[in-house]
């Protein structure tokens, strides 16, 4: 029999967080079976929930930084219990109270965010150079719509194109939007799921600021991630502002007939449901129903798709962290999406799109498989 | 003693330390003893035990109490109890009030101080609720000697049996065109491995052909109305198309039928004709037609049934006929209905040939089933291993929170099928097993010996995505071996979903057409779980069998026959008592506005055209007091609970 863990507070911190239902975990090992860890290694998340009941966590562990947040457990599972808090709250606690080693390119990016407010440690006036060229406006009281465009598509190369895609669509279609550029900050999702509250609240506490001094009342944004969190979690500390992800407004103009198509994509496309979207947010069908009035483009399916999606291995703070080779999940994604027999990959999260990018440069199979996000694809046929 | 002079008498009991433990008694009781008009206040360690009811009479006599107190357990348990003793020492049984401190104080309050406050206050209510008490005259209503019982499973056509042979009419309804219900369904039956046609075959045919049982078949309950004792009911009987007394049940129309649906009876495996009896030894043995198929309802041609029928029994003009009945008691059987697993996707039902439910597998254990028996793969060979999936859409936040109570041993009685009669390896993939009836415990151990594979994890996934040679044209089932603390994929041929035992889809519906209420899992509520577990909270209404919640045949044949010597208790009596705390109009204050009848839950409040009053009918109230406390104009006085005890009972909590 183990002691129990010395860190009484740490553990406080987890039976808090994890509430009623972590008591009422019958040790069924769905959570496991189901985990997409367990494709590459073994995870073991049922037996981290028992040493969570016990108090016998051990926080200096490579498994407390291992969940993807991906939710594919919490879904299932027969007892509700919020695995996902339970996994943050043992980060918090490491974090918080310095109980055990953070992953040094996780600690380097909270930095970084923490000086510059993005991920990268890129500078803040450098926030929308990607917009050079796109006569995209600064937001001002009264515009419509905040464009929010999540760090990686505001710096990356690649992301760019997803934000500069979106902005020429919004053009298109006539919509009043603009930007804000230096004073916007990292929304935060990942530091949160990293462990870092503290951080997390003053970044929630500067973009809320600035949202309300602009008078910003409705949010688009590119990444689930931020759509996640400023709809679930600003609103419980404060924020007050309406949230829509980009493909719920691409599907919602499709629909009134004010983004219509003049060209065609004559390609086998298959979808990737990124989780933050689906099984965090239910949002399913609407970036289907974009893809499929698409003209001549051909929806095909992964065996893994919907509530059953199979993570890419980026959320709960892995995209700022090195996943081994061959135990990266969106390798197995790209095999699917071939086998399937697609040619194009589609998604609509930035962090999806890296990681895709990644695997099949890596795999070598950038021939056999474009990775392209919603919003470039639409941009395409307009 | 004048007449009206209150002589109250309080007794605090201990109910062991339930009570006593949180709660100072003898504070409370010299407490109760300073109140107005108490005479006597005693605490004692259990006032429902005989000495304890003793001590009561002789106060009364002693003491010349008029009005009596009991602080304890909630009325649900002892009211009935205290009232008989009041009565039997002279007292009008009304002029008793209970005060609850147990459930409502010393089970909930931990300090000890505030539970003995709480004690007093709820003790002070009472009695200054007891101050107004008046003596209330009980009713008795003759009681029609037959019953009518809904749902001809094993549950219904046991508890038909029990009574129809004490020679009291019974009228059985089933909605099917046969009785049997899921029991028909099944090959054999744990934990004796019995044969189930042969167990239920003989009582089929005995509900079929005993003369006290009026079998009404393909039949839906219309319309209940009347009260314990004199229930009134409408039964529509659809139109068979077929004349019951002409058919002799030969099959020629069957063979005829040119069309096919799939058979209910043999969970979609099968095929069955237009005119069909669902199962050979179906009760009544005469078919029916299935007016949506037949191809003569579409388009007015075919008629080959009745071309080929030498009895002439074929009817196409038959019409529903319209029953009606009356019944002293009503016996709910209407059992359950099977989860369909569609919705877990990760199961892969209907996505995989060979993933089947729990009944779909009982018919292809069946001799007379889809494959006579023989267990194959939809494809006809015979499985090398077998995986047998509990707690599907039981346990499970999900979709049903509690257990199905049966799964874990029919999944036991699957595993001895498949030895019996394949090579194949069987996996039992559960959580716990839970074998807690008589004989079960050795069933598991039987089949553990029988060399079956437990897997103690629950199922993540059912895949054909296999990741090695082992794997391939299997079906793979992923699971965590939480024992072993490992992942493991266990390649099979056939997959079988232990399925949740539901409440029928329509439940909600026949719980308001028979008044009775269910409990948060959606079957029927019984009166009490443990004390009175096949009465409901509508008198005269009893439920059994898995309606009331899932269980095996062993306990829906106990039930069964409960509800059967409680309906006949009544019937023998031939009278019951009912409640005589009822509703009153005072009919020179009623306006004729109606509200009252609108609101009454029991249809017992009708218009008098002539006086332009509201009247309500003894029989059928509750006494439940809607009426009272909605009539606008005051003219309805709940008796027993008047504005003027409900109001010193209030300040009785509050001061
Ligand atoms: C796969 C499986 C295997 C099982 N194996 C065993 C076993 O080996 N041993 C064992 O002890 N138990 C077993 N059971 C449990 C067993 O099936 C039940 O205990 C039993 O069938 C319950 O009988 P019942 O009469 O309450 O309900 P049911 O069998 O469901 O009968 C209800 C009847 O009421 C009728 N009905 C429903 N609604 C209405 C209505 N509104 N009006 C008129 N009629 C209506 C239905 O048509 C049906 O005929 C098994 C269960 C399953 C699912």
């Amino acid at each position: 029999m183990q002691a129990v863990s010395p860190y009484r507070d740490a553990v406080d911190i987890i039976l808090e967080e994890g509430g009623d239902p972590l008591k009422l975990c019958y040790q069924c090992g769905l959570c496991s079976g189901i985990c997409p860890w367990n494709l590459v290694r073994s995870f073991l998340v049922r037996r981290i929930m028992h040493e969570a009941q016990l108090g016998l966590v051990d926080f200096e562990a490579e498994e407390a930084w291992l969940c993807t947040t991906c939710r594919a457990c919490v879904e299932r599972c027969p007892r509700g219990v919020s695995i996902i808090d339970v996994m943050r709250a043992t980060r918090r606690a490491i974090v918080g109270l310095g109980i055990g080693p953070v992953p040094d390119s996780l600690r380097i990016t909270m930095k970084n965010i923490s000086a510059m407010g993005n991920p990268l440690g890129e500078e803040r006036e450098k926030r929308v150079d990607w917009a050079k060229g796109l006569e995209v406006k600064d937001f001002s009281e009264g515009t419509e719509l905040l464009y929010f465009s999540c760090c990686l598509p505001a710096y990356d190369p690649r992301g760019q194109k997803i934000a500069q895609a979106t902005a020429s669509i919004l053009k298109k279609v006539g919509v009043d939007f603009g930007i804000i550029g230096a004073e916007e900050n990292c929304c935060g999702e990942s530091v949160r799921k990293a462990g870092n509250e503290a951080l997390f609240q003053s970044l929630v506490q500067s973009n809320t600021a600035v949202f309300s001094e602009k008078g910003v009342r409705r949010v688009l944004t590119t990444s689930p991630h931020c759509y996640h969190t400023f709809k679930n979690e600003y609103h419980e500390l404060g924020g007050n502002f309406e949230v829509i992800h980009y493909t719920q407004y691409l599907a919602q103009l499709i629909q009134e007939g004010r983004l219509t198509f003049t060209k065609e994509i004559n390609k086998r496309v298959t979808y990737h449901d990124p989780c933050y979207l689906g099984r965090h947010n239910g949002i399913y069908d609407e970036p289907r129903q974009v893809l499929q009035s698409i003209p001549g483009l051909e929806l095909v399916e992964m065996p893994n798709y919907r509530e059953n999606s199979l993570c890419c291995g980026g959320g709960g703070g892995r995209i700022w962290m090195e996943t081994k080779k061959g135990e990266r999940f969106s390798d197995l994604r790209i095999d699917q999406a071939i086998e399937a027999g697609a040619e194009v990959l589609a998604t609509s999260c930035p962090y999806c799109i890296t990681n895709f990018e990644d695997s099949v440069l890596t795999t070598g199979k950038s021939e056999a498989l474009e990775i392209r996000d919603i919003s470039e694809l639409v941009q395409e046929v307009i | 003693m004048s007449m009206d002079e209150r002589r109250i008498g309080v007794y605090i009991c201990h109910c062991g330390s339930n009570i006593a433990g949180p709660v100072d008694v003898a504070e409370v009781t010299k407490f109760a003893a300073g109140l107005d008009s108490v005479v006597v206040a005693r605490d004692y360690k259990f006032v429902c035990s005989d000495p304890g009811q003793e001590l009561i009479k002789q106060d009364i006599k002693e003491h010349g109490l008029n009005r009596v107190v009991v602080a304890s357990c909630s009325p649900r348990l002892h009211e009935a109890t205290f009232r008989r003793v009041c009565q039997e020492a002279g007292l009008n049984p009304y002029l008793f009030e209970m005060a609850n401190i147990r459930e409502h104080c010393s089970w909930i309050t931990e300090d000890h101080g505030e539970a003995t406050e709480k004690a007093k206050a709820l003790v002070n209510a009472a009695v200054r609720k007891v101050y107004y008490h008046e003596p209330l005259e009980t009713k008795e209503v003759p009681v029609k000697p037959n019953v009518l019982i809904v749902g001809g499973g094993i549950a219904g056509s046991q508890a038909a049996l029990e009574i129809a042979d004490s020679e009291h009419q019974v009228y059985l309804v089933e909605r099917t065109p046969s009785i049997g219900g899921h029991m028909a369904q099944l090959d054999k039956t744990f934990p004796t491995l019995d044969c189930s046609s042969c167990i239920l075959t003989p009582k089929m045919s005995s509900v079929g052909s005993h003369p006290y049982i009026k079998l009404l078949t393909y039949s839906n309950v219309e319309e209940v109305s009347g009260y314990v004792g004199n229930f009134k009911v409408k039964i529509r009987k659809k139109a068979r198309y077929v004349d019951e007394d002409k058919c002799t049940g030969c099959g020629v129309c069957m063979e005829k039928c040119p069309y096919k649906a799939d058979s209910e009876f043999e969970a979609g495996l099968a095929k069955r004709k237009a005119i069909y009896i669902p199962f050979p030894q179906a009760v009544p043995n005469v078919p029916v037609i299935d007016r949506e198929l037949c191809v003569y309802f579409k388009t007015g041609k075919c008629r080959a049934c009745e071309k080929f029928c030498e009895a002439g029994a074929v009817n196409f003009e038959q019409e529903d006929q319209i029953v009606e009945v009356e019944v002293g008691a009503i016996i709910l059987s209407t059992g359950y209905n099977a989860f369909d697993p569609s919705p877990i996707t990760q199961y892969g039902y209907k996505r995989f040939d060979n993933v089947f439910t729990s009944l779909e597998f009982e018919r292809l254990c069946s001799a007379v089933g889809p494959t006579s028996g023989k267990i194959v793969l939809k494809d006809g060979t015979e499985p090398e291993s077998v995986a047998i999936i509990h707690c599907v859409g039981s346990r499970d936040e999900n979709y049903h929170k509690y257990c199905s109570r049966v799964c874990c041993m029919y999944g036991l009685k699957f595993s001895h099928l498949i030895k019996e009669k394949t090579d194949a390896e069987v996996y039992q993939m559960y959580i716990d097993m839970r074998c807690f009836g008589k004989g079960y415990e050795e069933f598991y151990q039987r089949l553990s010996e029988e060399g079956v594979n437990f897997v103690r994890g629950k199922v993540a996934e059912v895949t054909d995505r296999t990741i090695n040679e082992e794997e391939q044209g299997k079906l793979i089932v992923v699971a965590e071996d939480t024992l072993l603390g490992k992942i493991i994929r266990v390649p099979v041929d056939i997959v079988i979903l232990c399925t949740a035992l539901e409440p029928q889809p329509d439940a909600e519906d026949v719980a308001r057409l028979f008044s009775v209420t269910r409990s948060a899992d959606g079957f029927f509520l019984e009166r009490h779980p443990k004390l009175d577990p096949v009465a409901t909270t509508t008198d005269g209404v009893f439920v059994v069998g898995c309606c009331q919640g899932p269980k095996d045949i062993p306990d829906t044949v106990a039930q069964a026959s409960a509800a059967a010597a409680r309906a006949l208790a009544m019937i023998s009596k031939g009278k019951v008592e009912i409640e005589a705390a009822t509703s009153v109009i005072d009919e020179e204050l009623c306006a004729g506005c109606k509200t009252c009848i609108m609101l009454c839950p029991y249809s017992a409040i009708s218009f008098d055209e002539e006086e332009k009053v509201s009247r309500i009918n003894e029989a059928l109230c509750k006494g439940c007091g809607v009426c009272a406390a909605a009539c606008p104009g005051g003219a309805i006085t709940s008796r027993h609970f008047t504005t003027e005890e409900i109001t010193a009972e209030i300040e009785g909590v509050l001061v």
